[in-house]
């Protein structure tokens, strides 16, 4: 498989060296465009992916997880592999570029190297020049979505910045998420502007039933009749706040998707791509179960995929997130049927790839209203910042310590949100590193108490989102982090029955089901929900400290993986 | 019911069911006890057959309070075979009766369309009985739950 090759490519070249003993400059050295953008194409028709952007138009450091577990069929099936397992499944050398772009191993270290990934003048680089090599006439430019929100920008613009610049990307069709949380009036208003449809078979409004978006479109490309399906995150009026979009319904509705790839192939479709917010175990299980589904686009659980999952005839991709990725995948459709693919997840390594002038022009363009603002230091730290992972990360830690101070609270409940990028240890934290961790619509931090009964219903119900054995029953979020609050959960048990040794962390003892507990927490989907936004107190805490620390959580025990 | 929209009571009244909702505000607490003791009443204590039963769900509800529902049996829906009953059950509700939908061969199809209130996750069990004797079921689980933290 080409992508196992040419990323063995990238990553012997690196791993030859010995990083330990390397500096950045040498690292690059061997990361080239052209090796970047290799690969040897077949067939008539080029898909290309980006997905879970989250409003980052810059570079990124971005750790992957260390934790990710699957549950039921998933269990230990990728993208449930981390770190040297996942190493050891796609045959990539340990202190690759590869390494460092899909793990979390050796992170700091090699970030150092290896610098930043992403950026949206990046990716119009590579995506131009796969429009060139192929023809335009050959490529469709799919968005999964989840690229509205997740920076002070796109939370200060209404998702405007975003649409400015994706806009030159002129993708053929996108879908959507966190797009909703910005109120049905604006997302209708945005979608006007885009130029390109915005996708949805799964949405109905609440009171006729009927469909709010186009539900797929028909394209011509390399001769062959494709037609691309959009399927919304099914869970958002559950996951987010449903006061937001109340006339509109979601749901996975198998049934409808079933029945657009009857509709589409009856059509003349020759090929059939459904570019999905489902998130990838969703995804996994609706491809065993909906035929003729050649290519399913995953999004929303953000997982970066070196290699093609396969279900039947199925081909699954997994883009990963925050602008890292580019996916491309090369298509041979004859008679109806794939009959023949190439697939590369490309890592935009910012420094090896140039950025393209136009694009960058407009980023700097849209960020120059906040750039002062965004350069803004609140303060240091002397660890690595990150949020991605199914318990607390560090980002987290700190956010939970931020508002058990910030709001004299005993217990803090912060959302466990995939989005959120990295910091390096011994490095500014920046106003724009606390957006990258906070930018949302429904930012009010609230204050109230909780009986220990109550809290641990909402972790079972959490964990229930993530850990149903079922996919269609889980949500795709990471486990709900908590501030003050140590637990031991058993993923293979039942609803109910995951959590015991429930302790309060500053007095040792355990939570008492009748006790009150004072307990502050943000992205609450309660319409109403009062109290300064997360930012503000985030920020505070990190000026009041001026340097943070944060200890390695030991608070969690995880059993049953 | 006052949450049957406009469109459900129209579809009922196009499609020829009549339908008689026996659920209601109850403070008894779920067991599904109660519910197979409905449907033992439905079917007179005989066992249904798995299958052509069609339960339009979403997986996990958006809203507890009105959930939609559609339910349709595989019918040729003659006057030698037609559907003349569907039961609707919610198990885990205070009182597990939802709904029974009444059918002829003019109705056309054996298809009905409602809202229904769900107190906490469980099994939506649905029982068909046909002019011929036959009895089919077929059920669904749907989650409700607090919401949040997704993403």
């Amino acid at each position: 498989m080409i992508t196992r090759r040419e990323l063995l490519q990238v990553g012997a070249a690196a791993a030859g060296l010995g990083l330990s003993s390397v500096g950045r400059v040498a690292a690059q050295q061997r990361l080239t465009q052209d090796e970047l953008l290799k690969f040897d194409s077949v067939g008539n028709v080029t898909l290309l992916h980006i997905t879970d952007i989250h409003g980052q138009l810059v570079p990124v450091h971005f750790r992957e997880p260390s934790i990710n577990l699957g549950v039921g069929e998933a269990r230990g099936l990728p993208p449930h592999l981390t770190g040297t397992d996942f190493l050891a499944k796609f045959g990539i050398p340990a202190r690759s570029a590869a390494a460092y772009a899909l793990t979390a191993e050796e992170f700091t270290e090699l970030a150092k190297s290896y610098g930043k990934i992403g950026g949206l003048d990046r990716a119009a680089t590579v995506i131009k020049a796969v429009r060139a090599e192929r023809g335009a006439g050959r490529v469709l430019l799919l968005d999964g979505g989840d690229t509205w929100q997740g920076s002070l920008g796109s939370n200060m613009t209404r998702g405007e910045d975003m649409v400015a610049c994706v806009r030159l990307l002129a993708p053929d069709a996108m879908t959507g998420h966190w797009e909703f949380t910005y109120g049905e009036e604006r997302v209708k208003e945005l979608i006007d502007r885009l130029g390109f449809p915005f996708l949805a078979l799964n949405v109905r409004d609440t009171e006729w039933q009927e469909p709010v978006f186009e539900p797929y479109k028909l394209f011509d490309k390399g001769g062959v009749k494709v037609a691309v399906l959009g399927q919304a995150f099914p869970y958002t009026p559950v996951a987010n706040p449903r006061w937001m979009i109340p006339n509109w319904s979601f749901g996975i509705r198998e049934d409808d998707v079933r029945a657009t790839v009857d509709k589409v192939r009856k059509d003349g479709a020759e090929l059939v791509v459904l570019l999905s917010h489902n998130g990838f175990d969703v995804d996994r299980k609706l491809a065993a179960r909906v035929p003729g589904l050649d290519v399913i686009l995953t999004g929303h659980t953000h997982d970066a995929l070196p290699e093609v999952v396969k279900v039947g005839k199925t081909l699954l991709i997994a883009s990963g997130s925050h602008g890292k990725f580019v996916s491309r995948l090369d298509l041979d459709v004859r008679g109806g049927e794939v009959k023949d693919f190439r697939y590369k997840l490309i890592p935009l390594f910012a420094d090896a790839i140039t950025p393209d002038a136009d694009m960058a022009a407009a980023i700097v363009k849209a960020r120059s209203p906040f750039a002062q603002e965004l350069a803004r230091e609140v303060g240091r730290t002397e660890s690595l910042l990150y949020r991605r992972g199914n318990f607390n990360g560090t980002f987290d830690d700190l956010i939970c310590d931020a508002l058990l101070e910030q709001r004299d609270a005993e217990i803090v409940l912060s959302p466990g949100f995939r989005w959120g990028t990295s910091v390096l240890p011994n490095s500014p934290i920046t106003v724009e590193d606390v957006h990258n961790a906070t930018a949302m619509t429904y930012p009010q931090v609230y204050r109230m108490t909780m009986t220990g009964e109550r809290l641990k219903e909402i972790l079972e119900d959490v964990a229930d989102n993530l850990f149903n054995p079922d996919p269609y029953y889980q949500q795709g979020g990471d486990m709900v982090r908590c501030g003050g609050l140590g637990y031991t959960i058993d993923i293979a048990a039942p609803m109910g029955k995951r959590f015991s040794a429930l302790t309060h962390l500053k007095s040792g003892k355990p939570i008492e089901p009748t006790k009150e507990y004072v307990v502050a927490g943000w992205a609450s989907v309660n319409e109403g929900t009062q109290g300064p936004p997360v930012w503000e107190l985030v920020e505070k805490y990190i000026a009041a400290h001026k340097t943070v620390r944060v200890a390695p959580n030991t608070s969690v025990k995880v059993i049953g993986t | 019911m006052t949450g049957l929209s406009r469109r459900t009571a129209l579809a009922v009244g196009a499609g020829g069911a009549a339908l008689a909702l026996i659920g209601n505000i109850h403070s008894a607490v779920a067991a599904p006890k109660d519910a197979e003791a409905d449907i033992a009443k439905f079917t007179g204590g005989k066992t249904a057959e798995k299958g052509k039963i069609t339960i339009d769900l979403p997986e996990i509800a958006e809203n507890g309070n009105t959930v939609p529902l559609t339910v349709s049996v595989d019918s040729p829906m003659t006057a030698e075979s037609h559907v003349t009953d569907i039961l609707v059950v919610a198990d885990g509700n205070p009182r597990p009766g939802v709904a029974t939908f009444h059918f002829t061969p003019l109705s056309g199809s054996a298809e009905a369309t409602t809202r229904i209130r769900l107190a906490t996750t469980q099994n939506i069990v649905v029982v068909a009985k046909t002019s011929d004797g036959k009895l089919y079921t077929g059920q669904k689980l749907v989650k409700v739950t607090i919401g949040g933290c997704g993403g």
